[in-house]
């Protein structure tokens, strides 16, 4: 650039500092809590693990991994990701597709469409989705979690993404398909589907991200503990420590695991898999949100 | 007969050779799950106009109208509640919209690109874990034995009993929910800010602007559409205070300042079991939210054009 005038130096500096700051405010507490989970019983209690560890050891993972509780929520999650990202996939395609046809050659479209972002403007709330769950049988049920999460049972959102992205795809196809003879469901599964992949996996990372940090759902919807998805587990453990009741301060001294150190352990597991699909996440999220947000 | 004959007849065979059939029938699992989901829920409502016994289910219970607002507004907590999810909304707002914007002008500014991507990753990365995770984050860094604290302690600060103080406390959900979302907020104006057009700038320079003046002159008003237009977005969701982040952070302290409705409802409906009750109050929130949204929508729509399909 051609303006390299002092000021502009200066202020490129203090520009760089600023956004590292900024950055390393986003992933120290991180780094710290991961140092608090490998450091001793003695140093986690006084308050003086850093980022780094202290007196290494990997006991709080071991005590983790040991009581059955965590590594059954562990499963329960994975179970609720795999079958909530599979079923609403195809009811997000199956829904998206029809939709993003224009309402001259699908007669009722536009009605169905109403029926569909009217459920993004107005809930019953909490209690009467309670009370419906109970009535359905479903408390405990895994199916409560995959269709009564925060997004509902079809993730009306998604389903206006998928559709604006199905829009986009150039008219020409689907006509020259459709002078092949190809029917609506051809076109979509051989035609549609295919050019659509980098918004499919736009879709299955939201899901994926979804569904394993819902937490609410099983909170309500779990009546025994033992069905607790991994993030609802979690919740009830840490907040054992935000209010804890005044005579355990002995037991936790007594401990060879300090309470702190079990759940820092815990935290750094459970962000494992989200840390794991981040590179993917990043790059078809940031793809998903211009799409659906600044579009033409 | 009737139904055999139209079976029969040629307006049900062309039916079904119609080219719009799949068409429908794709759209029956979804529309099915959410009449279930969604739908019925909201029939569900009428209990908050009946004394909800749930022995005696939707249909038993006896009606008592609009009673359940009458007790709604004579607890002094429904007033505070109100007020609580208002001035947090507000304030993340402001603060949740001015955060990205900025960080996004400063990231423009960094032409080399290894950096600006790196920065971007990491400022990134706390929007995606859950607040159950990030709560417990925050407790332990908060605490009066955390980091933050120790880190005060440098300066002889402190120690602030952040978790507990209701004042505090309010300072810690609005910083702490512009923390987790500023860098993905960040994604929409950056992506404005590369689609501004490159000769403007260039002619620009030709009138000798430096980058202050092109920034106050170009880069702003040239993002100013895509912030107006989230934040009138944002205010449609002014009733939503982050349920899910208050919940995971807030305690019996910090009621004061920290219960929301949302909080709230959930404690007398599905901790206290008072159904009708909470029903109504989560009613007035959702009747009171819609109309925010269709309001924001048609402002959106009005101001910057905006459609959701």
């Amino acid at each position: 650039m051609a303006s390299q005038s002092w000021s502009y130096r200066v202020f490129f500096f203090f520009n760089c500092v600023i956004l590292v700051s900024l950055s390393l405010l986003c992933i120290l507490p991180f780094i710290h809590i991961l140092a608090v989970s490998l450091s001793g019983n003695g140093p986690t209690q006084a308050n003086e693990v850093g980022l780094w560890p202290v007196e290494f050891t990997t006991r709080p993972y071991e005590h983790v991994l040991s009581t059955g509780q965590f590594t059954r929520a562990f499963g329960v999650s994975v179970r609720r990701v795999l079958l909530g990202v599979a079923v609403q996939l195809i009811l997000i395609i199956l829904l998206a597709y029809p939709l993003s046809k224009e309402a001259r050659n699908f007669r009722g479209r536009n009605v169905y469409t109403w029926i569909v972002v009217f459920t993004m403007l107005f809930n019953g709330g909490i209690i009467p989705m309670y009370i419906l769950m109970k009535q359905l049988g479903l408390f405990d049920s895994v199916w409560a979690l995959v269709f009564g999460g925060g997004w509902g049972a079809v993730p009306v959102f998604l389903t206006v993404l998928m559709l604006n992205f199905f829009r986009q795809l150039p008219k020409e196809l689907d006509e020259a398909a459709t002078t092949d003879g190809a029917g609506e469901w051809m076109k979509m599964l051989r035609v549609y589907l295919p050019l659509s992949l980098p918004s499919l996996m736009t879709v299955t990372m939201f899901l994926i991200v979804y569904h394993w940090n819902s937490w609410f759902d099983g909170l309500i919807y779990m009546t025994d503990t033992k069905n607790y998805p991994l993030q609802t587990y979690l919740r009830v453990e840490i907040n054992r420590i935000n209010n804890p009741p005044q005579n355990m301060d002995e037991s936790v001294v007594e401990r060879k695991v300090s309470q702190r150190a079990a759940v820092a352990a815990q935290l750094v597991i459970a962000m494992l898999p989200i840390t794991a699909v981040y590179p993917f996440i990043q790059q078809y999220f940031k793809e998903g949100i211009v799409l659906g947000s600044v579009k033409g | 007969m009737r139904i055999g004959r139209f079976a029969g007849s040629r307006r049900f065979r062309e039916m079904l050779s119609h080219p719009a059939l799949p068409l429908h029938v794709m759209v029956l699992p979804g529309l099915a799950l959410l009449f279930v989901f969604s739908y019925l829920p909201m029939v569900g409502i009428v209990i908050a106009f009946q004394d909800y016994l749930p022995s005696k289910g939707f249909f038993g219970s006896p009606w008592i109208g609009l009673d359940p607002y009458r007790v709604i507004f004579d607890i002094p907590d429904t007033w505070k509640v109100i007020r609580n999810t208002v001035v947090i909304s507000v304030l993340k707002l402001f603060f949740g919209l001015i955060t990205p914007v900025v960080t996004a002008l400063l990231l423009n500014e960094i032409r080399i690109r290894w950096f600006k991507r790196s920065i971007q990753t990491l400022v990134f990365f706390p929007h995606f874990l859950s607040w159950v995770i990030l709560g417990g984050i925050i407790i332990d860094v908060f605490s009066q034995n955390g980091a933050v604290n120790k880190l005060l302690g440098w300066f002889n600060l402190g120690p602030y009993f952040f978790m507990g103080d209701p004042a505090l406390f309010r300072f810690v959900v609005v910083a702490t929910d512009v923390w987790k979302d500023f860098g993905f907020s960040m994604i929409v104006f950056l992506a404005a800010l590369t689609s501004i057009d490159p000769s403007l700038y260039e002619s620009a320079m030709m009138d000798g602007a430096n980058r202050w003046r092109q920034t106050l002159h170009i880069t702003l008003p040239g993002i100013m559409p895509i912030v107006t237009l989230v934040a009138i977005l944002n205010l449609g969701n002014i009733l939503n205070a982050g349920f899910d982040q208050i919940f995971n952070l807030y305690n019996a302290l910090v009621y004061e300042t920290a219960d929301i409705i949302d909080t709230y409802v959930y404690r007398i409906g599905l901790v206290n079991a008072q159904y009708g009750l909470a029903t109504a109050m989560g009613l007035f929130k959702s009747a009171v939210g819609f109309v925010l949204i269709v309001i924001s929508y048609y402002l959106a729509y009005r101001v910057a054009n905006y459609r959701i399909f």
